[in-house]
C-alpha cells in the first residue's frame, strides 16, 4: 500500500484516535466508580470516522452530531477538560453539567449537539444549511448519525428537502450494523444506505469506517464538492462498535465470535500497522503518544474533579432569553412563596 | 406473592399471548435485546418472530401500524421504548387512534394497546425525561392508565386488552425494579376507579404513577408529626374518576396535587379544576401543586433532584397548607 502523507499527518490522525479511545476507557472506569451517572453510549471502536472526517472541515463549518459524540467533540477541538467535566455533570462542563454524556455543545466550534433523539438532528442540519445559503456563506454542515436513524421519517424527508433544495449539507451515516439490539438486516428492506440517498438524487459513497485514511479521503472530497455548490452529499461509514450500546447490555443480539472478528479490523491497530509499515511510526512515536495523551486525560479527570457543581439557584437559567425569563421566573416566585 | 415491576409487566403480556391469538407484541428491541426494560424477555423464544415483532426505528409508522392491526381485527401490543420516542407518533396517536370511532359514526373500531416507559429521576437528561401522561390525558378518544403498583402492571395490561378502544399504558421507568405484593388471583383489574392506598382525614394528597411511592413516603413522615394524610392513586388519568377524588376532598378539606409533569398546564391543574368546579365550599385552603420546576430535566443529581418533586417537597407543602 502505498501511503501518501507526511509523518506528521500521519501521527496526528493516529493521536486523535487514541485521544477518543483513552478518553472513553477512562469515562468508562469513572462510570463504575459513580462518578458519571445516566447513560454513556461509548465510541470506541468507530474512532476512525471522527478522526478522519472533521479534519475536513473548516472552523466556520457546522456540526450536528447524536448521543454517541464524544469523538467528534474532542476531534473538533473542544477542550478534553470541558468534556470530561460534562461527563460529571459539573459547572465547568461544556453545557454546564446540564447534559452529560449526551448532550455536548460548543458554539465556539459551531458544534450543535449531542442530541439524543434518533433522527432529530438531520432537520436541523439543513435549517443551518439553510441559513448558509441565503446568506451567501460558504460553510458546509456536518450531520453525524447512525444506521438506526435511517428507518426515521425525518431521515427521508431531511435527505429530500436538502437534495430539493441544494443545501450544503454532508450527511454522514456511521453504519455500526446495529440500532440497539437490532441489526441493520432486520430492520432495513434494503440495507444498501448510501443507495437510498441516491434515491433522493445526491451523490453518496460507502466507506471502509475502519480505515481513517479512506475516510479522510472520501470526506475531503465530498465537503470541496458541497462547498463549490454542488448540493448535498452522503457518506456512510462501514463501522462497528466494540462495546455495549450504552453502559450494559446482555449483547444477546450478537455473537463473541462477531465482535472478536470486528475488533480484528481494530482502527487504531490497522493504522499503527500501516505507518509502521510505511516506517513513519517507531516505538519512541507511540510510547510518546501514549503519554501525553494519558497526561491529557489524567489532567481533564482532575479539572472535572475540582470543578464546582451548578448553584441550584441556577436551575431554571437560560429556559429563555432574559425578558421571557424574568416573566417566567416572577410566576414561579410568586407561586412557590403562595404555596 | 412478591415480584418486580417488570415481571408484572412481562406476566400480563406473557399471559395476554398464551391465551388470546390475536395479541402480538410490536416495538423496538422488544425481542432479541429482550426489550429496553427486559418486560419481554424470553418472549422471542416462547412465541416466536411472527408474535414478538422488532421494529426499525420508525415510531410514527410502527404505532399507526398498531391502528392499522387493530382495524384489522388484531390486538396488538405496541411498545414504545419511552414516551419521549412517542412524540414521533403523535400524529397517528392524535389524530387517528383517538378519532376513528367517532369520524366513522362508530363504524371502526381501534382496540390498540400501547405501552411506554415514561418519568425522570435517573440522571438521563432532558431529551429523555418528559412526564407526558397528563398531555395524553387531554386527547379525547383514549383511555389513559397509570399503574403504580405490580397489581395494577399486570391487570391494567389484560383489562386494557379487552377494551374496544385504544389505551395508552405508563409505566414510570423508575417503578421496573420495584418489588411488590402481587395480589393472589388477581388477573384483569377494573380500571374506572382511582384507589385510596392510605386513609387520612387531615389533607388528600392526589397523585399517580411513579409520585405515588414519593407521596406515601410523604405521608409516612407526616404522621409522625400527627398529620393523617389521605393518599388516593388516580389509577386512570382518563377518563378520570371525579367521585374518588371529591369524597376524600370533602372528608379532609385539603388537597394537594402531585404531579411529576411541569407545573403549566399539568394534569395537577385539571385535578385542582375538577375540586374547585364540584367542592369549592368544602376547601379549608386553596387547592396546591407539588410539579416538577418549569425547566428542561437536567443531568447532574442536585438540579434533577432539584427539579422533581421528592417526599420531603410533598411534606413541606402539606405543612404550608396546614398552616
Ligand atoms: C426516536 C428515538 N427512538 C428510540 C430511541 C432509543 N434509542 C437510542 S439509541 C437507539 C439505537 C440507534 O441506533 P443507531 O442510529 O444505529 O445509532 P448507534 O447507537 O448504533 O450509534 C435507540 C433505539 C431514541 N433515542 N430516539
Ligand atoms: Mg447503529
Amino acid at each position: 500500500m502505498t501511503v501518501s502523507m507526511t509523518r506528521e499527518q500521519g501521527l496526528e490522525l493516529l493521536r486523535q484516535m487514541l485521544r477518543i479511545r483513552r478518553f472513553e476507557e477512562r469515562a468508562a472506569e469513572l462510570y463504575q466508580l459513580g462518578k458519571i451517572h445516566g447513560f454513556l453510549h461509548l465510541y470506541i471502536g468507530e474512532e476512525a470516522v471522527a478522526a478522519g472526517s472533521i479534519p475536513a472541515l473548516t472552523q466556520d463549518d457546522a456540526v450536528v452530531a447524536t448521543y454517541r459524540e464524544h469523538g467528534h467533540a474532542l476531534v473538533r477541538g473542544t477542550s478534553m477538560r470541558s468534556l470530561m467535566a460534562e461527563l460529571y455533570g459539573k459547572a465547568t462542563g461544556c453545557a454546564r453539567g446540564r447534559g452529560g454524556s449526551m448532550h455536548f455543545f460548543d458554539a465556539s466550534r459551531r458544534f450543535y449537539g449531542g442530541l439524543a433523539i434518533v433522527g432529530g438532528g438531520l432537520p436541523v442540519a439543513v435549517g443551518l444549511a439553510l441559513a448558509d445559503k441565503l446568506q451567501g456563506r460558504a460553510r458546509v454542515t456536518a450531520c453525524y448519525f447512525g444506521d438506526g436513524a435511517v428507518a426515521e421519517g425525518e431521515f427521508h424527508e431531511s435527505l429530500n428537502l436538502a437534495a430539493l433544495w441544494k443545501l450544503p449539507v454532508l450527511f454522514l451515516c456511521e453504519n455500526n450494523l446495529y440500532a440497539m439490539g437490532t441489526a441493520l438486516a432486520r430492520h432495513q428492506s434494503q440495507p444498501d444506505i448510501a443507495g437510498k440517498a441516491r434515491a433522493y438524487a445526491m451523490t453518496a459513497h460507502t466507506i471502509d469506517g475502519m480505515d481513517v485514511l479512506a475516510v479522510e479521503a472520501a470526506t475531503g472530497r465530498a465537503v470541496e464538492s458541497i462547498r463549490q455548490g454542488q448540493g448535498p452529499c452522503f457518506l456512510e461509514y462501514r463501522t462497528y462498535r466494540f462495546r455495549a450500546h450504552s453502559m450494559y447490555d446482555a449483547e444477546l443480539y450478537r455473537t463473541k465470535d462477531e465482535v472478536n472478528e470486528w475488533k480484528q479490523r481494530d482502527p487504531i491497530a490497522l493504522f499503527q500497522q500501516t505507518l509502521r509499515a510505511a516506517g513513519l511510526l517507531h516505538d519512541e512515536d507511540e510510547e510518546q503518544l501514549e503519554t501525553s495523551i494519558a497526561a491529557e486525560v489524567t489532567d481533564a479527570v482532575a479539572f472535572a474533579e475540582a470543578g464546582p457543581w451548578e448553584p441550584v439557584e441556577n436551575l431554571t437559567k437560560d429556559v429563555y432569553s432574559r425578558t421571557v425569563g424574568d416573566q417566567q421566573s416572577a410566576i414561579n416566585e410568586k407561586l412557590n412563596a403562595d404555596r | 406473592m412478591n415480584i418486580t415491576y417488570r415481571e408484572a409487566v412481562r406476566s400480563g403480556m406473557r399471559e395476554a399471548l398464551q391465551r388470546d391469538p390475536r395479541v402480538f407484541l410490536m416495538g423496538e428491541d422488544v425481542g432479541r435485546y429482550g426489550g429496553t426494560y427486559a418486560c419481554s424477555k424470553g418472549f422471542l423464544d416462547e412465541f416466536g418472530p411472527e408474535r414478538i415483532r422488532d421494529t426499525p426505528l420508525s415510531e410514527s409508522t410502527f404505532v399507526g401500524a398498531g391502528i392499522g392491526a387493530a382495524l384489522g381485527g388484531m390486538r396488538p401490543i405496541v411498545e414504545v421504548m419511552t414516551v419521549n420516542f412517542s412524540l414521533l407518533a403523535l400524529d397517528q396517536i392524535m389524530n387517528n387512534a383517538a378519532t376513528l370511532r367517532h369520524m366513522s359514526g362508530g363504524q371502526f373500531s381501534v382496540p390498540l394497546v400501547v405501552r411506554m416507559a415514561t418519568g425522570a429521576g435517573r440522571q438521563v437528561a432532558a431529551q429523555h425525561s418528559h412526564s407526558l401522561e397528563g398531555w395524553y390525558a387531554h386527547i379525547p378518544g383514549i383511555t389513559v392508565l397509570t399503574p403504580a403498583t405490580v397489581t395494577d402492571a399486570r391487570g391494567m395490561l389484560l383489562t386494557a386488552l379487552e377494551q374496544p378502544d385504544p389505551v395508552f399504558i405508563f409505566e414510570h421507568a423508575y417503578l421496573y425494579s420495584m418489588e411488590g405484593s402481587l395480589e393472589e388471583g388477581s388477573i384483569a383489574v377494573e380500571i374506572s376507579h382511582a384507589a385510596v392506598r392510605r386513609i387520612g382525614k387531615d389533607v388528600s394528597l392526589l397523585t399517580f404513577g411513579g409520585s405515588l411511592w414519593k407521596t406515601l413516603a410523604a405521608a409516612t413522615q407526616l404522621a409522625q408529626e400527627g398529620i393523617e394524610a389521605e393518599v388516593v392513586d388516580l389509577r386512570v388519568l382518563r377518563p378520570l374518576d371525579h367521585d374518588t377524588i371529591l369524597t376524600s376532598v370533602r372528608k379532609t378539606h385539603r388537597a394537594v396535587v402531585i404531579d411529576e409533569a411541569w407545573r403549566t398546564g399539568s394534569f395537577a391543574a385539571e385535578v385542582s379544576a375538577v375540586i374547585m368546579e364540584q367542592a369549592f365550599y368544602e376547601l379549608d385552603a386553596p387547592v396546591a401543586r407539588m410539579c416538577s420546576e418549569e425547566v428542561p430535566i437536567p443531568y447532574p443529581k442536585h438540579l434533577e433532584e432539584a427539579a422533581l418533586p421528592s417526599a420531603e417537597k410533598i411534606a413541606q407543602a402539606v405543612r404550608r397548607l396546614l398552616r
